[in-house]
């Protein structure tokens, strides 16, 4: 029974040869086949995070706001007042590559299931998703369902979806992303752990029957995508976001409820992970008997019913005696509940088929057991070469009003009402500022404050500079932050990333870890949950290095958001800010030279801060009629971008600095050049003296460029563009260009 | 003695607790009434509320209208009771028989959620009492099937019994498709029974009923009916 298994056999589970034998040897016994399966899926990339642990030491997860961090379901802050917010980003990739509507739903199921795991009722949901080129029908559909997809789950379990970004380019034909996160709020005396503890309690299992569907989730997720990946359909759930609603209301009750011990999410690697996880945390073990578990499908073996994952399930450790209490409340909500074992003194995960024990293993063994991988990390060649380009030498294909159309209409910086307007943002009736704005904002009913919330994906200079990358994208937190008036709480983080045994992979991810922990640190900004996606892979070709960052911040007033838009006619325009703007990674050059290549962007962390800072004292003063960050598409999408949005026009003049003339290609880089620390504003001219004294104060450069008004958006002597081409340019790209079949 | 709405919860509904906050900036009490009961605990007004009541399997609301609270929303609708039914909530009414006609997928068969401009139509209505005809309400909507249809004789019913309610419309108040954003039939966003006192919507008045929010338009609904039993000396 026990005949060594064949390196086919081990590739299905995700063990190398080198696991196997060490499970061997530390177990000083051969595993038989279930015990191999949840030691692959438990060693497995996706659940043992054996390759970025290392690195992950490194991210700052203390701060005096901080009440859990990693290592839970979701990490938790203080908002105070016996306020919690809980929140995390996760990825689904891999499934929503294979099958995009129901991979994205069940990523936004996995990720709610997390955050009402610790007891906060969700809140608001964002999405960080990544497509290749919309002109590809094949992207089309893929980012079309995907859409669907978190729209299906996100609407019917009635979540509000407030926020997100696409970005679109050809590096993901392969691979695209899909990194849904959630904020949940909860009382402080709801607050549950996913810890097991006392011997004798009984382990429940609730929510959806058990089925074969998603063996192998975690292992899939953790090799590459080949032209297989098609038949490893069955690997990806299906999701029931009504059941899922069920199951939140009913454990939303039992959280604070002195019967319920430890709750746990159902998620990869399924009852294997979550037994083993919360079990392992509280020091105990937990004995299942596979046959109390109730299935969806006839014949399972006990291998089957440990790993599938199987969507909209939890497990719960509850008080001996008062299983019946919690089962009534299942009960209530039309769920199953089974219990399906309880907590043992001894630690370990022992697996019984009708009392006949199937399997055991000791936890420190299936959780700790894995060896840490320490691949090799080099720098690919071509970074060096292309860091030494100067992206203004090269000839511009369009004049400057064409580039500047281009950048409106390009899909990355049109605006994205056809994608949120599939999505319900308003259901919770809290939410003061949704999606298309920089953050979203959400208030507290009986409160005079709220919170805000941004996912930013890392500059796409990333693939030369990836620990700068990755930077530029928590600076672009802040500003997306600061301009609605909210000062940074906490970080949640999605790396998403290649091959690692690829050494420019490995730098890569080991640049971005190491970048992400500088800028917390320098920040105060403690990084209090994240997963990582490896294996990003498609035919031997990796994606972009692609951090995302989650971030979380405390809004004063909600109502004070002044908002994108330009308000009227005669207000100065002003930027806030005084970093050096830079083509490399830009958009323009993503569209006129098809590549990142340029010397790195400008960023210090200090000024970025301080700017922040400033800003968001100003629209906590109510200063401002308007404040947007200055990013992608650099000033000349920014200023069409407030002009569009507040339906008015602009006239501002960029001069260039020094007596002598400006070097070619200087008004390119001017106009669309992106950079870090920057904002655009508008006020009242009476009000810019306050302004100045309030700058100054905070050692934040400003300077007024031009004023409201006008049907045209004029940056004089170098480009001019009517407001109407810029309204449907941006406001009708992405909508006609899905219109397409 | 305070307004008392009653506010239905389904397995799958979402809107309720909104519906109670909504219910409470009129002025109202709130009380929520289990699907699996037939208690509406003495509510003056009874609230279907939007979310997908058993998933919206089968059919949105096919399942819910078998509830046992619904035998009691039936007779308390029956006997001149007030009714309202939000999104879902209008679904559930339709497929109840409380109101004609029926909500199919949206016109180009996607979810939306945006603000919609509404026009306040001559229906006799308590929930309209306080809304002068021809007012314009910017009250959002949210939904996937929300397309008004009925057969040519129920509209021509609807329309001489004055029983259209709302219409989506410009934020002028002009009719037409492009305001129109579900491709509901003439246009029709909510209407009532032939008493006037059960009224079936697809926007959500709930979610606008604070400036913070962006409308208060929707509390108008709310108002109308408890200032309006005030009115009648109760």
């Amino acid at each position: 029974m026990n005949a060594t298994p064949t390196a086919s056999e081990l590739r299905e589970i995700a063990l190398t040869e080198q696991e196997y034998h060490r499970a061997i040897e530390i177990l000083g016994r051969t595993p038989n086949r279930l015990e191999l399966g949840m030691l692959g899926a438990m060693w497995s990339e996706h659940c043992s995070y054996k390759t970025s642990k290392p690195l992950l030491r490194q991210l700052p997860s203390e701060g005096s706001s901080v009440v859990l961090g990693p290592g839970e379901n979701a990490g938790v802050v203080d908002l105070g007042d016996d306020l919690l917010c809980c929140f995390k980003i996760e990825s689904h990739n891999h499934p929503s590559a294979i099958e995009p509507v129901q991979g994205a739903a069940t990523g936004v199921g996995g990720i709610l299931r997390d955050v009402f795991a610790m007891g906060a009722r969700p809140v608001a949901l964002l999405d960080a998703i990544r497509f290749g080129e919309p002109t590809d029908p094949l992207q089309r559909h893929r980012f079309a369902r995907v859409v669907e997809g978190i729209g299906f789950y996100g609407n019917c379990i009635g979540v509000p979806t407030v926020g997100g970004e696409t970005y679109f380019d050809q590096a993901y034909a392969g691979n695209c992303l899909v990194n849904a996160m959630c904020v949940g709020i909860a009382r402080r005396d709801q607050l549950v752990r996913a810890v097991a503890a006392g011997a004798g309690n009984p382990v429940l299992l609730v929510g959806a029957d058990t089925g074969r569907d998603g063996i192998h989730g975690a292992t899939f997720a953790s090799v590459q995508l080949d032209d297989s990946a098609e038949e490893r359909r069955p690997a990806v759930q299906v999701g029931n976001p009504f059941l899922e609603k069920c199951l939140l209301e009913a454990c939303l009750e039992l959280c604070g409820h002195e019967a319920l011990i430890g709750l746990q999410d159902c998620g990869a690697a399924g009852l294997t992970s979550s037994c083993a996880e919360m079990a392992h945390r509280g020091r105990v073990g937990i004995e299942i008997d596979v046959a109390k578990v109730s299935r969806r499908e006839q014949g399972m073996t006990p291998y089957e019913v440990m790993l599938s994952e199987s969507q909209e399930r939890m497990v719960l450790v509850v008080a001996k005696g008062r299983e019946a209490e919690v089962q009534s409340v299942f009960d209530r909500w039309q769920l199953r509940s089974d219990v399906i074992g309880s907590v043992i003194a001894s630690p370990e995960l022992r697996i019984l088929d009708s009392g006949v024990e199937v399997g055991s293993l000791p936890l420190e063994v299936l959780v700790d057991g894995f060896l840490e991988r320490y691949p090799v990390a080099c720098p690919p060649e071509f970074v060096n070469e292309a860091s030494r380009e100067e992206p203004l030498l090269l000839n511009p294909p369009w004049s400057l009003e064409e580039s500047w159309l281009r950048l409106l209409m390009s899909p990355n910086c049109a605006n994205s009402n056809w994608t949120y307007r599939q999505y319900d943002h308003q259901v919770g009736d809290d939410t003061v500022v949704g999606p298309g704005g920089d953050a979203a904002v959400l208030r507290f009913k009986g409160r005079p404050d709220g919170i805000a919330m941004t996912v930013d994906g890392a500059h796409r200079s990333t693939v030369l500079y990836p620990r700068l990358g990755t930077q530029l994208a928590v600076a672009e937190a802040i500003r997306n932050l600061a301009v609605v008036g909210a000062e940074p709480l906490a970080i949640t983080n999605c790396l998403n990333f290649g091959d690692p045994d690829q050494p420019e992979v490995m730098w890569q991810l080991t640049e971005a870890v190491g970048g992400l922990a500088e800028a917390a640190q320098a920040l105060a900004i403690p990084v209090v949950s994240g997963n990582v996606s490896l294996y990003n892979d498609y035919r031997g070709t990796g994606i972009p290095p692609t951090p995302v960052i989650g971030m979380v911040g405390r809004v004063k007033c909600p109502g004070a958001a002044p908002g994108v838009g330009f308000r009227k006619v005669g207000e100065q325009v002003v930027v806030l800010g005084s970093a050096e703007a830079v083509l490399t990674g830009s958009e323009y050059q993503r569209l006129a030279q098809g590549r990142v290549a340029g010397p790195p962007p400008k960023l210090e962390l200090v000024a970025e801060a301080a700017a922040a800072k400033a800003v968001c004292e100003l629209v906590g003063r109510g200063l401002l009629s308007s404040a947007h960050d200055l990013a992608l598409g650099g000033l000349a999408v920014t200023l069409a971008e407030c002009c569009v949005a507040g339906g008015l026009g602009a006239s501002v003049e960029l001069a260039y600095s020094s007596p002598s003339d400006p070097p070619p290609g200087w008004a390119h880089g001017a106009l669309f050049g992106e950079t870090a620390g920057s904002y655009l504003v508008s006020l009242p001219a009476e009000s810019l003296p306050t302004l100045n004294d309030l700058c100054v104060r905070h050692g934040v450069g400003w300077r007024r460029i031009g004023e409201v008004g006008g049907a045209l958006i004029e940056v004089s002597g170098l480009a001019t563009i009517s407001l109407e081409q810029a309204m449907v340019a941006n406001r009708d790209a992405l909508s006609t260009m899905m219109a397409r079949s | 003695m305070s307004f008392r709405f009653g506010i239905a919860v389904f397995p799958g509904t979402w809107s309720d607790r909104d519906c109670a906050h909504a219910v409470g900036r009129a002025g109202g009490e709130a009380v929520f009434l289990w699907h699996a009961e037939k208690d509406l605990k003495g509510a003056d007004c009874v609230i279907l509320p939007g979310g997908f009541a058993h998933g919206d399997y089968l059919r949105a609301g096919a399942i819910a209208r078998f509830a046992p609270l619904m035998e009691a929303v039936t007779d308390h609708a029956r006997s001149g009771g007030l009714v309202l039914g939000i999104c879902n909530g209008f679904q559930i009414l339709c497929e109840a028989g409380l109101l004609p006609g029926a909500l199919l997928r949206n016109r180009d068969l996607q979810f939306r959620c945006q603000d919609t401009t509404l026009l306040v139509e001559p229906a006799d209505s308590p929930f309209l009492a306080g809304i002068p005809v021809g007012s314009r309400l910017n009250v959002p909507i949210s939904h996937g099937q929300g397309r008004y249809f009925a057969d040519p004789m129920m509209l021509a019913n609807l329309e001489e019994g004055k029983q259209v309610a709302l219409r989506y419309c410009s934020p002028a108040g002009e009719l037409g498709d492009a305001h129109n954003p579900n491709g509901s039939l003439s246009h029709i966003a909510g209407i009532v029974n032939r008493g006037g006192n059960v009224l079936g919507m697809m926007p959500h008045p709930e979610r606008a009923c604070e400036p913070l929010l962006g409308s208060e338009d929707g509390l108008r609904l709310f108002s109308s009916v408890t200032t309006g039993l005030v009115a009648a000396g109760r």
